[in-house]
């Protein structure tokens, strides 16, 4: 048997591509989870203190910066191979069927995987443009508080505020929420799909990975959805 | 029962094709498609017509050779089924019928509804095989195989090869025969030799036939006439990891 197949070869092959698909998008996943618990905290009724605090300690601190810069590697990495993949998989199928049924054999999220991606890359460039972009580099009014317990003042930047105003802006609220719908049917597949893709599956366990996969989805995206919502309607917890 | 049946008709490999209809009478709902082809067939030899080139051998669901996409289906709409296996029962009289060759770049048409899988066989010369003599049968329990491994190995083995899997997949992945290939030899002692090198040869096969990638639709599992089972994937996935760490 002849296997002298380069490492290159090994990592772009049909499963090389979607390994790194699944490993970026597990990360990405994970990042969810951080960028969920910190939008959370816009919901307090405490006038954007806690998120602002938590905004400026995710902005300064090194190491989450560092890893930030390997989140937008991954995004773009992620983004690429998967349209890499779409583009050769098309191709695999040159003349198509006059006469063809998907809907009876497998879920419509699963087969819109790259259009589902685009999506939410398009919603990504717009949701840095008005967050990201403005809190690193845009004008934005200060806010200054005062820790009782250590006694300390600190003067620091108003994020909360600026999502304040974004989210007052009807059709900011439900391109948002658009989104998340199109996050939440991607990751419906994808989750499950990342761990059958790195050999973590059998037919025992799949029922329960369905399951998590599922949850996991819809429940991240529902929460994220949330907030926009109520906060255009100023309900606060 | 009678039908309107819109069929495949393409004289060779560089020809264009088309969808032809035909009308057919008389036909009995216990005839299977692969029947109803000959009841048709015969009626245009009568007619001095090209009759419908189709691939058929056993009849008896085994063979894997009937590479029909019936209705927009693998093999027509009955779960785990060839197209011999197929009744005519399972379609209302009346009832418009589209056949179509099964398609994918690697499976190129040979004529009409018949294609060549020849692809398949190439990827099986690359490592579907095992190279160490393992002598006569062996006597039973003379070779410990656990169960469950003899069992998964068993239904990964019972693949025919029909091409189902990358004719119903969005992708044209061959995938799940693949897979299965694997996973049968991997499980067994007998294929242990080759294990670090298989997935990686046979993929690297695959990949240079045209057959796409595969990101988990499932619906060659769906469409599978052998239920062969998306866990063979996974355990193809993880061999091909193993082999690319390994060697």
């Amino acid at each position: 048997m002849q296997a002298d197949i380069s490492l290159s070869k090994r990592l772009t092959s049909s499963i090389g591509k979607k390994i790194v698909v699944a490993l970026t998008g597990v990360f990405l996943s994970l990042f969810l989870i951080i960028h969920l618990m910190g939008n959370l905290q816009l919901l307090k009724n405490d006038g954007g203190e806690a998120f602002n605090h938590y905004a400026e300690f995710m902005g300064h601190n090194p190491l989450i910066q560092f890893v930030s810069k390997i989140n937008f590697a991954f995004i773009l990495g992620h983004a690429f191979w998967g349209i890499f993949l779409a583009f050769k998989n098309r191709a695999a199928r040159p003349t198509l069927y006059a006469v063809n049924k998907p809907g009876a054999n497998s879920r419509w999220a699963s087969r819109n995987m790259a259009l589902l991606g685009t999506i939410i890359f398009v919603f990504i460039a717009v949701h840095l443009s008005k967050f990201w972009f403005v809190f690193h580099y845009g004008d934005i009014p200060f806010a200054e508080y005062h820790d009782g317990v250590t006694g300390e003042f600190s003067r620091i930047k108003d994020y909360a505020t600026v999502v304040d105003i974004g989210f007052e802006q009807l059709w900011i609220v439900i391109f948002y929420v658009a989104s998340m719908f199109a996050l939440a049917f991607h990751l419906s597949h994808g989750v499950q799909s990342a761990f059958q893709t790195l050999g973590l599956n059998n037919k025992e366990f799949a029922p329960t990975l369905r399951t998590i996969g599922t949850v996991f989805a819809y429940g991240i995206c529902a929460l994220f959805a949330i907030i926009p919502v109520l906060m255009y309607l100023n309900i606060t917890l | 029962m009678k039908f309107n049946l819109k069929i495949w008709r393409q004289k060779n490999a560089n020809a264009p094709g088309k969808l032809v209809d035909y009308k057919i009478d008389n036909v009995s709902e216990d005839m299977s498609l692969l029947e109803m082809m000959d009841v048709l067939n015969e009626d245009l030899v009568r007619k001095n017509e090209e009759p419908v080139a189709f691939d058929h051998d056993c009849r008896e669901g085994i063979c894997g050779m009937c590479s029909m996409y019936i209705n927009g289906r693998a093999h027509g709409p009955v779960k785990a089924s060839t197209t011999c296996q197929l009744y005519m029962r399972n379609f209302t009289d009346g009832e418009t019928i589209t056949i179509e060759p099964f398609r994918a770049a690697a499976f190129p048409v040979i004529r009409d509804l018949a294609v060549t899988r020849s692809a398949f066989d190439r990827i099986i010369a690359k490592g579907g095989f095992v190279s160490v003599s393992t002598g006569k049968a062996q006597d039973a329990n003379n070779l410990p195989v656990p169960k469950e491994d003899a069992d998964k190995a068993m239904d990964a083995a019972a693949c025919i090869g029909c091409g189902a899997c990358a004719a119903a997949c969005p992708n044209a992945s061959a995938m799940l025969f693949v897979s299965a290939k694997v996973a049968h030899l991997s499980l067994l002692p007998q294929g242990q030799v080759e294990r670090k090198e298989r997935a990686l040869a046979m993929i690297n096969q695959m990949d240079e036939e045209g057959f796409g990638s595969c990101t988990n639709i499932g619906a060659c599992e769906a469409e599978c006439p052998k239920e062969i089972s998306l866990e063979n994937i996974a355990r193809l996935n993880r061999e091909y990891i193993y082999a690319t760490v390994a060697k």
